[in-house]
């Protein structure tokens, strides 16, 4: 006799249901749950963050704009250093009150000591003059006063608001990347999306803190699922015209939309994604007659159908480490389920065990499948549409969103500690950013028309 | 043993002590309580639209709660919840009857009929109906199941009708839209509306209608005909809606 079967029996005879050993079995996994997805997404334990004061910027000279300028980017870099998800921030409260604006301006151990107890501090000076801004950043470490700042860093731009946000998230990354085991902060990436805000559905763009929200793509139609491409450079997203779904590429270097044959012939074509080398495409096309998932280039030669199954298949997404596997959403055997195979449509592997399981997100270091899951759909036995994350070699997985409204298309930041995704309560569809451990989720857009977020690569 | 094995197991011996506990309790009212307490049953029976023109189509949904047995006249036993497509050619009052342990429950929902406005009743009139009330007439839209591709059987007959009329108008060309209701991702929806309005092309292409002269574009959720987030609304939103494709010129 087995053990689990062993156990099973004394439980029988016990009188207690195969159920509740699965509650109790599962809360004892789900306490342990998160240590896999911290490892993975490289996000410290809330104990094991690195302690980190932000000293406000000094500001120089006397240029009226030089404190509007410093508010903003004072607040615009406690923002990311807070978000990126591995720093216990100093409270602005516990910090010592000279403000130092250079390496011979600083007392170390006064940060380094309570009530601060900062491990680094990261500092400068900020001025603006005649229109220009320049901001002088340090990083260094509080605990070994006698060695070189970690950041010595000259960052400039125009004197205005965007260019101060934009000088202070590039201050930002360049901080987590010391500090974050080498990968860069995501305080300079994108987010793309698709907004009713002006009548139809429309791509448009934000920073990743939901700032300098902007329409970047006008087709007239309806426009869905876009899609940045790795290199910043396009777009594909699918529209609807005349003639059906059709996906488009547009190309922000030239300004205008660029030829994509495989997007355009016969059928519903839907759902594009790339491959993180910007060599191909994947995506659901109808015209063989249901909808399948399909390859080709992205010049669109090296046209390929990679499933044949009758039924809905769709959402491809690539494995961005490999590239050699895809995850997509099939509905082959009924509710629709997240599956993985080879770029040649071999090893067809079912990852969800039912439920309605939808929107595949791949980790960028590929160990990860973020995706929206109803694990008790069906009539009279309404569940919560939430957000998981599934380790791929092992099947585990973590549920992030509980309890609040409708939860939809994640997509992983390039540095995998976070995810974007739309949640829907009361008919209002708002995107929302959270850790990869569904902490700290926060609010980005206001209009209640927002859906399909697409997070940049860099 | 890890600290890891133990807190389960922990967790597992201490409610077991606990349910051994309960069960050492008498229940005194346990024997007599469902008889005592059955509730009443509860019904609802709603019909979408409520008011149609002669041929057209209405959705009946039906929800009861603590029911054994549920009927609804004129169209026999139904499923304690439900819904059903129905083709009521005059004002009809549909009554739902609910029995259960606790007592009964009716419901009803009446579906005014106005008669077509090109006199049906006179034939030879017919020249008089522009072509696209000919086509609504004739051509209806079908319903589907709860995530569901497949074409109820009842349909079938819908579908034959429309292959019937559009072998008398060989000049008509057909758009077959796919629709889907709003639960479930844009995406997904797309496809399974695209399932949909291929269903419907299918069998109208095994009625002998030239698969030429029928276009598919699955809307999704995008275009829906209802926006409630009621079961009657939903029913609305999964269908093949057909229509006149105008935009077809090859």
């Amino acid at each position: 006799m087995t053990p689990l079967v062993r156990f099973r029996r004394t439980l029988r005879a016990a009188g207690l249901s195969w159920a509740a050993v699965a509650i109790l079995g599962f809360v004892s996994v789900a306490a342990h749950a998160q240590d896999w997805v911290h490892i993975g997404s490289n996000i410290p334990a809330g104990n094991q963050r690195i302690r980190l004061a932000a000293a406000g910027m000094k500001p120089v000279g006397n240029d009226p704009q030089t404190p509007v300028m410093k508010a903003t980017f004072d607040a615009t870099l406690f923002h990311d250093l807070s978000s990126a998800g591995i720093f216990d921030m100093v409270a602005q409260s516990m910090a010592p009150t000279a403000t130092p604006g250079s390496p011979q301006e600083i007392n170390l151990a006064q940060w380094a000591a309570a009530p601060a107890n900062a491990a680094f501090v990261a500092y400068g000076a900020l001025s603006a003059t005649a229109g220009h801004l320049v901001v002088y950043g340090w990083l260094q470490d509080d605990r070994n006063t006698g060695t070189a700042p970690i950041l010595t860093k000259q960052y400039s731009g125009d004197a205005n608001d965007d260019q101060a946000r934009s000088l202070a998230h590039q201050f930002a990354d360049d901080i987590i990347g010391a500090l974050g085991g080498g990968v860069r902060g995501i305080a300079e990436s994108k987010i793309y999306f698709v907004s009713a805000r002006g009548g139809s559905k429309q791509i448009w763009a934000m920073d990743y803190d939901g700032e300098n929200q902007h329409q970047v793509v006008r087709s007239g139609i309806l426009s869905l699922s876009p899609r940045i491409s790795p290199d910043n450079s396009r777009l594909a997203f699918a529209s609807l015209g005349n003639s059906g779904w059709s996906i488009r590429m547009y190309s922000f270097d030239l300004g205008r939309f660029v030829a994509f044959r495989p997007g355009v012939q016969g059928g519903s074509n839907l759902s594009p994604a790339w491959s993180s080398d910007g060599q191909h495409i994947a995506f659901s096309s109808s015209r063989s007659g249901d909808p399948d998932i399909w390859t080709c280039d992205t010049n669109g030669g090296n046209l390929k159908k990679l499933t044949a199954f009758r039924g809905p298949d769709v959402s491809p997404v690539w494995n961005p480490r490999t590239n050699a596997q895809i995850a997509w959403v099939s509905g082959r055997t009924g509710l629709p389920q997240i599956y993985i195979m080879d770029t040649d449509g071999g090893n067809v592997q079912r990852m969800t065990d039912g439920g309605y399981a939808i929107s595949p997100s791949w980790s960028p270091n590929g160990q990860f499948l973020a995706f929206s899951w109803n694990r008790k759909y069906g009539p009279g036995a309404p569940g919560g549409q939430d957000i998981y994350v599934m380790d791929i070699a092992s099947l585990r997985w973590l549920q992030l969103t509980h309890d609040s409204g409708s939860n939809d298309f994640p997509s992983w930041s390039p540095d995998g500690r976070h995810l974007v995704f739309e949640r829907s309560i009361n008919g209002r569809t708002s995107l929302w950013t959270m850790l990869a451990d569904g902490t700290e989720q926060q609010k980005l857009t206001q209009t209640g028309k927002d859906f399909m977020p697409n997070w940049s690569w860099k | 043993m890890t600290r890891r094995q133990i807190l389960p197991i922990l967790a597992i011996t201490l409610s077991l002590a606990v349910i051994a506990g309960c069960k050492k309790k008498p229940a005194p009212q346990a024997a007599t309580a469902p008889v005592a307490t059955a509730p009443s049953p509860v019904a609802q029976l709603t019909a979408t639209p409520s008011t149609i023109t002669a041929g057209d189509q209405v959705v009946l949904s039906w929800k009861t709660t603590d029911a054994n047995s549920v009927t609804i006249d004129g169209i026999g036993t139904v499923p304690s919840v439900g819904v059903k497509t129905v083709t009521p050619t005059e004002t009809t009052t549909y009554h739902l009857t609910a029995r259960g342990d606790g007592g009964s429950a009716d419901a009803t929902a009446t579906v005014t009929v106005n008669p077509a406005q090109a006199a049906v009743a006179v034939p030879e009139n017919n020249q008089t109906m522009t072509e696209e009330q000919m086509f609504k007439a004739n051509v209806q839209d079908i319903f589907f199941d709860y995530d569901s591709y497949d074409v109820r059987t009842s349909d079938n007959s819908v579908l034959s009708k429309a292959a019937a009329f559009l072998a008398a108008h060989p000049d008509i060309k057909v758009l077959i839209g796919g629709y889907c209701d709003d639960r479930g991702s844009n995406e997904y929806n797309l496809t399974l509306g695209e399932s949909r309005a291929n269903a419907a092309k299918k069998i109208l292409t095994q009625d002998g209608v030239a698969p030429n002269r029928l276009r598919v574009v699955s809307y999704g959720k995008e275009r829906p005909f209802c926006t409630e987030e009621t079961e009657s609304c939903w029913q609305q939103n999964r269908r093949a809606g057909f229509s006149i494709d105008g935009s077809a010129g090859n």
